[in-house]
């Protein structure tokens, strides 16, 4: 009796946040009716888990992926296929797309792991350049430039998936078994041993953790995330083409992992959320301020964000923010900016390059 | 036109393009081993000199030489900068966090061009009037010559710099010995940030040279950069001779694939390249390791 009092307690513990998390999400809709509100939200949950992905492997392994495009896109592209050219069932789609990612994924990662800092983000770099390439150029298979239409929408019995605020539990629902499946994994033996090939690689591994097949096997689990993503991009737009694809959703990405805080998981969502707010409100504003705006102009904000965030709160924003206020409390302002080399969090980021 | 006739044509037209990558590879091996950074906004410092090329000349009328002095130095403040005010406090954080810092950088940069210049695609004069020359059954544009020319005397320059001068010996022993250097007096923040200049500057050399030829556009950078580091990469990212030979290597691969294969896989070649590279000689093509302690 004690013990199921007990493991109430710690399960309460460990997952009122998740709780809360959903609660809040299930009643939003009952709020917001807007179709174009709830797409956006329907965004940040696909960004969500994308970037729990790109955390778990950036934040808790340490190792860098700049090619994450490729695998979001190889998730959408199986999707589309395997339901519009061959007519399959799109839930089938989802499973197919997420064996493929997954399979492409543990092929390619004991090679590419073997490398390690710039080199790894080279290679990544250059995988998700190439298969780019390859949604643009094998027409036969993915449509080329033009891409693939009629995907359809998943549908349980009659009951299609066809409207935003369907699609949004679908999604956040896929968003929250992705956060619990990441909370698993950090909280356990594999997390553990990841923040120490994290710290150092040889230290993790002289203590019997067998870094190489911890590495491949995170790196499997978020493109297996990527690639989850994906299918359910196409499956919502019901239509794929190469443009999402590219490194500059690799960077965007990126992007949200820093502002949320590369080693954390609830920092996802959040970084997530603010990204693509963010996003919208420049594309709004910009046109206004600049008269001659065309393209991108959002990106320069995204990039000043980014180079600061790694200079001065590379835990993420909301972490860093408190931090960065705690010392001004103690010990003035001048101390936490000099390099910000006397914030404690960068010190402890440091000592785990040793 | 017979094969060999071809062959000539994609030889001459990728060496040209090839130059620009070994500029850009040798700007990656010098900062790589002075500062450890492999600058991800490398290729931004050859789309800036191809855009502020194209301005001074075009808008402004400048003659060549002085636009082109202007850009080179302009870029090398530029590149300075981004050593100065965003690498330097972060010198100590893991690769990782100098990783994301430039890739940050590049896309700033890219933004700003953006904002400057639009999404239009520039033409720039050739530096000289003239036809062009036939060498070998290949056609060669009088650029192209332009090109090589340039890349040779400014690679030759920095080697001068390098090996003669009591600064170049400065910088140098930083890439040897990064703990001994600042013991023997020298300032490492001083020299890190020249490297980042001379690199950018090498990059600006490359952008402007190459505007006639392939027209400059706000997000030329990008391609450019990831090519100069493969070539970098070919050459083991130690030595800087052996990058401007996989600089020139890549060159004349790329061109050769996009003429025997097709174009589009123009690009997939130097990532294949790059990828097949690093998964089984990870060391660079050259079977000899050059002494890594040689400087630069």
């Amino acid at each position: 009796m004690t013990n199921l009092t007990c493991l109430t307690q710690r399960l309460l513990a460990r997952y009122w946040g998740l709780g809360l998390f959903v609660l809040l999400l299930a009643l939003l809709p009952v709020f917001v009716h807007s179709p174009y509100l709830l797409s956006i939200m329907i965004f940040i949950g696909l960004y969500t888990i994308l970037t729990v992905g790109l955390c778990l492997l950036m934040g808790y392994a340490g190792q860098v992926s700049l090619g994450h495009n490729a695998f979001y896109g190889l998730g959408a592209y199986a999707s589309a296929i395997a339901t519009a050219t061959y007519g399959l069932s799109p839930w089938l789609g989802i499973v197919i797309s997420m064996l493929l990612t997954g399979g492409v994924a543990a092929v390619i990662a004991r090679p590419i792991f073997k490398l390690k800092g710039h080199f790894l983000a080279m290679a990544t770099l250059g995988l998700g350049c190439i298969f780019y390439i390859l949604f643009n150029e094998a027409s036969s298979l993915t449509g080329g430039p033009s891409g693939l239409t009629g995907v359809p929408y998943l549908s349980i019995g009659g009951w299609a998936f066809d409207r935003d605020v369907k699609y949004y539990y679908l999604v956040w629902g896929a968003a929250a078994v992705t956060l619990l499946a990441s909370l698993n994994i950090v909280h356990s033996r594999i997390g553990r041993a990841l923040r120490a090939i994290h710290g150092s690689e040889v230290a993790a591994q002289s203590m019997g953790a067998d870094t190489a097949r911890l590495k491949a096997q995170i790196f499997v689990v978020s493109c297996v995330y990527a690639g989850l993503a994906g299918s359910l991009y196409a499956h919502y737009l019901t239509f794929v083409n190469p443009s999402p694809f590219t490194l500059h959703f690799t960077l965007m990405l990126l992007v949200m992992a820093a502002v949320g805080g590369l080693a954390t998981v609830w920092g996802a969502p959040f970084g997530a959320a603010l990204v693509t707010l963010l996003t919208e409100v420049l594309r709004a504003l910009v046109p206004r301020l600049l008269d001659h705006a065309s393209g991108e102009h959002e990106i320069i904000v995204f990039g000043f964000l980014l180079m600061v965030i790694m200079i001065y709160m590379p835990q993420g924003v909301v972490q860093g923010l408190g931090e960065l206020y705690t010392r001004w409390r103690k010990g003035g302002p001048l101390a936490a900016r000099r390099g910000g080399r006397a914030l404690p969090l960068l010190r402890r980021w440091l000592r785990v390059k040793g | 036109m017979r094969f060999h006739d071809q062959l000539f044509q994609y030889i001459a037209s990728g060496l040209t393009t090839g130059a620009i990558y070994a500029l850009l590879a040798v700007g990656f091996v010098a900062i790589y081993k002075v500062t450890d950074v492999i600058n991800f906004a490398q290729g931004e410092s050859a789309m800036l000199g191809a855009l502020l090329m194209v301005t001074l000349r075009g808008q402004m009328a400048l003659s060549l030489v002085p636009a082109f002095v202007l850009t080179v130095v302009v870029v090398a403040v530029v590149g300075a900068a981004l050593y100065r005010l965003a690498l330097w406090p972060a010198r100590n954080t893991p690769q990782v966090t100098t990783i994301i810092i430039t890739v940050g950088a590049s896309i700033v940069i890219r933004g700003l061009a953006l904002v400057a210049w639009g999404t239009d695609s520039y033409p720039l004069a050739a530096f000289t009037p003239g036809r062009s020359l036939r060498l070998l059954s290949a056609v060669v544009p009088l650029q192209s010559l332009w090109v090589l020319g340039t890349t040779f005397i400014s690679v030759a320059g920095l080697y001068l710099f390098f090996q003669h001068t009591r600064l170049g010996r400065a910088v140098r022993a930083c890439a040897v010995n990064r703990l001994a250097a600042p013991l023997m007096g020298i300032n490492q923040r001083r020299m890190a940030t020249l490297t980042f200049a001379l690199g950018s500057a090498l990059g600006a050399v490359g952008g402007a040279v190459i505007a006639p030829i392939t027209f400059a556009t706000y997000d030329m950078g990008a391609m450019l950069g990831l090519k100069g580091m493969v070539a970098a990469m070919l050459g083991g990212m130690t030595s800087s001779p052996a990058a401007m030979a996989g600089g020139f290597l890549l060159g004349v691969l790329e061109a050769m694939g996009a003429g025997l294969i097709s174009s589009g896989a123009k690009n997939a070649i130097a990532f294949a390249i790059l990828l097949i590279l690093l998964f089984f000689r990870p060391g660079g093509l050259t079977k000899i390791r050059l002494d890594a302690h040689s400087g630069l």
